[in-house]
């Protein structure tokens, strides 16, 4: 009953910040609305005990994405109302699209409902352990038969990270640091000058 | 009883929700790729739910690469805006096509 109930809750919020995020007229309530959604689908995996890619998915999303989209947002200085402009007019076809695809996606599972279409069945080879937690069971698949794979998963997030740095980063011509080799290299002599000035007058340096 | 079914309609409506907002946004890039955060959520709650009710941990395996894909996409996407943002002061996507310098 609870978990009905909690389903019930989860999936009305996520779709009610989901669509909430694609209508504000501010990009940072959109940020945040995104964010409530990805928790309350993460409660949703929670719900079928996946809790591992629940927390990975408030990690990763909430911690890392949601956050980088907040930072973007402030960090531009951006006219918001020029570009909703275009918002009523693009609408009808919008709208037109979604409700096509919202059909495709009945009708498929419609399909499926009828008998018409079979699902496929689980072959067996990633079954999940009895006994062992959630994260345990995904430890154990991810570091034996999907090894390669999950090393090109970090391969491919530090080929990412490389290209998000190597795009923004730019050489700035007024900064001054500091020149260790120069530092290293100055002698006392080259660096002072004993002078004896007569009275009255001042020294040139 | 909650079953497979009721997790896959709310992840059809949050997929449609993800278009939508694709085709309702189309000046704003920001809105845009937090749409198609959207649609890459739904399909991973399609990945768990199914995951979970044929008891086989391959869904959940999958859904974490497409949670890294995401990742990636986000940060290169964001890092796109910024320099796009640097050379015309705007991030209007309607004048993209003119790729000069």
């Amino acid at each position: 009953m609870i978990q009905v109930f909690a389903f019930y809750l989860f999936a009305s919020l996520v779709i009610a910040s989901g669509a909430i995020t694609i209508l504000a007229r501010n990009p940072v309530h959109s940020v945040l609305w995104l964010i409530l959604a990805f928790f309350n689908a993460a409660g949703l995996m929670v719900l079928v005990g996946a809790e591992f890619i629940a927390m990975l998915l408030v990690i990763v999303y909430v911690g890392a994405v949601a956050v980088l989209f907040l930072f973007v947002v402030m960090m531009l200085d951006i006219d918001f109302a020029e570009l909703r402009a275009g918002f009523i007019q693009n609408a009808p076809l919008g709208v037109m699209i979604a409700l096509v695809l919202l059909c495709e996606l009945v009708l498929g599972v419609g399909a499926w409902k009828t008998g018409a279409l079979q699902l496929g069945v689980a072959s067996g080879m990633a079954q999940t352990p009895g006994g062992l937690s959630n994260t345990a069971a995904i430890g154990a698949l991810l570091y034996t038969r999907y090894l390669f794979l999950f090393e090109a998963a970090g391969i491919i997030l530090l080929v990412a990270m490389i290209g998000a740095i190597v795009l923004t980063h730019r050489q700035r011509s007024d900064n001054r640091g500091q020149n260790v080799g120069r530092q290293v290299a100055r002698r006392p002599d080259e660096a002072t000058v004993n002078v004896k000035p007569a009275v009255g007058q001042g020294v040139t340096l | 009883m909650i079953g497979i079914e009721h997790y896959v309609v709310v992840s059809a409506i949050l997929f449609v929700l993800g278009v939508l907002g694709i085709f309702l946004n189309r000046k704003n890039v920001i809105i845009i790729l937090m749409a198609i955060e959207l649609i890459l959520l739904s399909v991973n709650l399609n990945f768990v739910a199914f995951s979970a009710f044929l008891h086989d941990l391959v869904g959940q395996v999958f859904a974490m690469f497409v949670l890294t894909v995401a990742a990636g996409e986000a940060a290169i996407g964001l890092a796109i805006l910024v320099i796009y943002f640097r050379g015309r002061g705007t991030i209007a996507v309607d004048d993209v096509n003119r790729m000069k310098g």
